[in-house]
């Protein structure tokens, strides 16, 4: 860990809309090619995931998560001031839930509709 | 590793572009029928002319297979009232429309749209959109034909608002598109149409344009040309740290449309129309809360304590069960639905709803907040649609909503989904998620006018058609974008094959040229876009709020002229990407100039419009009944006069009917 500091402008408000998982990324860049407002560029290093580079021009529309061919390399993330307004309570036990909480309960793996 | 501040910190340096960018550089393509905006609307539009066996050339401004305010999907399509279940006439549904605007919208577009509706979607179903329960996962639910597997929303005795599983109908939109061999040039920013001559009001013979990944110069050549693009969602609000997460409109709504043919001398109405911005995106992410309206329709809604709000029809009788929600009840014909561009005016034909005075009730503490959607209290199958096909399928609900709510566990089976918690007045609409008084009473947005388009929608000027919901006068939403893109692209196909060879004016196009690329030219001390944009929309809601007077007027044009020509003309581009949303900042500003000029015509105030003249306070005066078409010639301003029912009268037929026929080519 590097103490150095660099002269940045504050991130972004929203920062990411979208965050990779280098691990299952490929650097396809096919999320790249169809985001309407190019919020992501190519990464200048081959097979690297994207860069976030206008998050704030994001409209959240999931197309880039869609057009993915590797399931969980690209996840949409609502703004912070959006996750914390998506809140639930299940109805038998009163527990209370949000979007982006530190110990969600299981996930509800029901598709929708269609398929 | 995601974002920007991570690369740069990690890698020491700032990234290059990863373009290749040749600013300047000409590309030339020539086609039939030339195509702007690659949304629901362009590609229909391009896929019709196509099949006449003309050449077709989209410019999209940023990737057709999802771009546009209909690329994120699709749950109930509008106006399919020739669908085998309707109970509606496109005469019933085009007078409803009509009179609920008291004739403040284009009959003649919402009746090609009641048309040809059904037709469309039978067309989109072709293509691999499901618009029928072939699963037959509702089987026996009120909302499903058992014959056709067809299924309804809002009103389940009319049955002419169809429910579609919709998430990917712009992809497959655009795989038909090139299957048909329609040339896609994505990225591209137009920045004028080309007339013959050069000559404004003249032929339309094609557009220049600015390829925002390599700063490339394009300039097609067409012999007929439509505009396809959508509204201009940043007119009046620039602030997308807060808004473009909650908004109904990308960045990319600029107005670009209106820009390239209002300076080419196109006719527009009713553009002084202005409405509150209530899905502008100070709210909540569309669809994320608890709520009870448009794809979440009749919804149970209950308090804290799980007691439920009331449900009351159009005449404020209250309803006893919550399947009365979704039937017209005695002395309703049928209802229109909400989201085709009419909501606050259409009373008779409104849906159930939730009454308003639930705001008093909440004050006075008979419903204790927080409010929760109840989903278990529907049936299984109302359930299971709601929150499963429509929040599944609408724009931006398959990933921003289904799948990232019941990936963190939400199960409408089980779980109360909170509404948000806003002051008492937000509860007015059941609309929660658009937040009511979370945005700014200043903010506006453009409420209905347009292009001034004939039976063929073809604007004024020969060779310029125009389609899209958010973009012609009587359009809507989006079945109606899929629609008049459809109908576009016929009539644009059949002139091509007639018209003369286009001819573009070289002058015209070195002037646009020098023009494009000026802030690539700038001290890099220069402003950039998003001062410029936000600008731009504190001078509209200003100078053209919802009280406008002469003077204020004049003031606010002299301000965008004022920042035309010093802040936005000494404005820097670092790339091709911020040339691109500096040169929608001019397109931004040649429609708020428009919509100025458009409201000193009218020296009048008009409520269905939303006009409040402080200089004329007197609401409707008869006298001022009438359309004022608007359009430049030779940089001035022309007006003229125009029946709000000339769509009715000669030249045309005076029945919808007898007009479709002679016009439609079908």
């Amino acid at each position: 860990m590097s103490d150095k500091a660099y002269m940045v402008p504050n991130p972004p408000t929203p920062n990411k809309a979208v965050e990779f998982n280098p691990d299952i990324c490929i650097g396809c860049n096919l999320c790249v090619d169809v985001c309407p407002t190019d919020v992501m560029m190519p990464n200048p290093e081959k097979k690297k995931q994207p860069i976030v580079v206008y998050p704030e021009e994001c409209w959240y529309c999931g197309g880039c998560v869609e057009e993915c061919p590797r399931p969980g390399a690209i996840k949409m993330l609502h703004p912070t001031q959006q996750r914390i307004s998506m809140n639930w309570k299940r109805k038998d036990t009163g527990e209370l839930f949000r979007l982006g909480m530190k110990n969600p309960p299981p996930p509800n793996t029901r598709p929708p509709s269609g398929g | 590793m995601s974002t920007w501040h991570e690369y740069v910190q990690r890698n020491g340096k700032v990234p290059e572009w990863p373009y290749p960018v040749n600013y300047g550089k000409v590309n030339e393509v020539i086609a039939d029928v030339l195509i702007i905006g690659g949304g629901v609307a362009g590609l229909q539009a391009a896929i019709n002319a196509a099949r006449k066996g003309v050449k077709v050339a989209v410019a999209e401004r940023g990737h057709a297979k999802r771009s546009g305010s209909g690329g994120a999907g699709v749950d109930h399509w509008h106006g399919a009232v020739t669908n085998p279940c309707s109970k509606v006439t496109p005469e019933m549904y085009t007078n409803a429309c009509y009179d609920s605007m008291q004739g403040w919208t284009g009959g003649h577009v919402r009746y090609i749209i009641t048309k040809e509706g059904w037709d469309t979607l039978l067309e989109c179903e072709k293509m691999g959109i499901q618009i029928r329960d072939v699963k037959d996962e509702f089987k026996g639910a009120p909302f499903r034909d058992e014959a056709t597997k067809l299924m309804f929303a809002y009103d389940y005795a009319n049955k002419h608002i169809i429910r579609v599983w919709g998430w990917n109908i712009k992809p497959k939109l655009y795989e038909e598109a090139k299957r048909l061999g329609v040339n896609i040039y994505n990225r591209t920013m137009p920045t004028s149409l080309l007339t013959a001559g050069g000559k404004q009001g003249a032929r339309v013979v094609g557009a220049t344009a600015v390829n925002t990944h390599t700063g490339e110069f394009y300039i097609f050549r067409a012999k007929a040309t439509i505009i396809c693009t959508g509204g201009a969602g940043r007119l009046y609000v620039f602030a997308p740290e807060i808004t473009a997460s909650g908004t109904m409109a990308d960045m990319n709504s600029s107005g670009v449309g209106q820009a390239l043919g209002w300076n080419a001398g196109a006719e527009f109405v009713c553009m002084e129309m202005t409405g509150p911005g209530g899905l502008i995106g100070f709210g909540y992410a569309p669809y994320s809360t608890g709520n009870a309206s448009n794809t979440y329709h009749g919804t149970p809604i209950v308090d804290a304590d799980g007691k439920e709000l009331p449900w009351v029809d159009v005449f404020g009788r209250e309803l006893k069960k919550w399947e009365d929600r979704f039937y017209p009840q005695s002395g309703q014909q049928f209802q229109l639905g909400i989201g085709i561009g009419i909501s606050r005016t259409n009373q008779e034909f409104r849906l159930n709803d939730i009454p308003p005075d639930v705001v008093e009730r909440i004050r006075k503490g008979e419903f204790k907040l927080p409010l929760y959607a109840d989903f278990t209290r529907f049936s299984e199958e109302e359930r299971r649609c709601t929150f499963g096909m429509m929040v599944g399928n609408e724009g931006k609900t398959r990933i921003p909503i289904y799948d990232t709510m019941t990936k963190a566990g939400f199960d409408p089976d089980k779980d109360l989904f909170q509404a948000p918690v806003m002051p008492v007045e937000g509860y007015f609409n059941a609309c929660y998620w658009a937040g009511g008084p979370n945005t700014p009473p200043t903010v506006r947005g453009l409420g209905g006018g347009g292009f001034l388009t004939d039976w063929d929608l073809r604007s004024n000027l020969e060779g310029l058609y125009a389609a899209a919901g958010g973009t012609i006068f009587g359009g809507g939403c989006h079945g109606e974008s899929h629609t008049t893109g459809r109908y576009a692209g016929r009539h644009a196909a059949d002139y091509a094959k007639t018209a003369p060879e286009p001819v573009a004016d070289r002058n015209q196009i070195e002037a646009e040229k020098e023009h494009a690329y000026t802030a690539t030219r700038q001290s890099k001390e220069g402003n950039g876009w998003k001062e410029i944009n936000a600008a731009i929309a504190r001078i509209m809601r200003d100078y053209c709020g919802r009280y406008k007077n002469e003077l204020t007027l004049n003031l606010g044009l002299r301000l965008l002229n004022e920042l035309k020509t010093t802040e936005l003309a000494a404005a820097y581009a670092s790339n091709p990407h911020e040339l691109g949303r500096l040169l929608e900042c001019q397109a931004l500003i040649s429609v708020g100039e428009m919509v100025i000029k458009a409201s000193l015509e009218r020296k009048a105030s008009n409520s269905i419009l939303d006009f409040h003249r402080l200089d004329y306070p007197q609401m409707d005066p008869p006298e001022w009944n009438k359309l004022l078409p608007i359009k430049q010639e030779n940089n001035k301003v022309k007006v003229r006069e125009l029946p709000l029912d000339f769509h009715l009268k000669a030249p045309y037929a005076s029945s919808y009917q007898e007009n479709y026929k002679k016009h439609s080519g079908q």
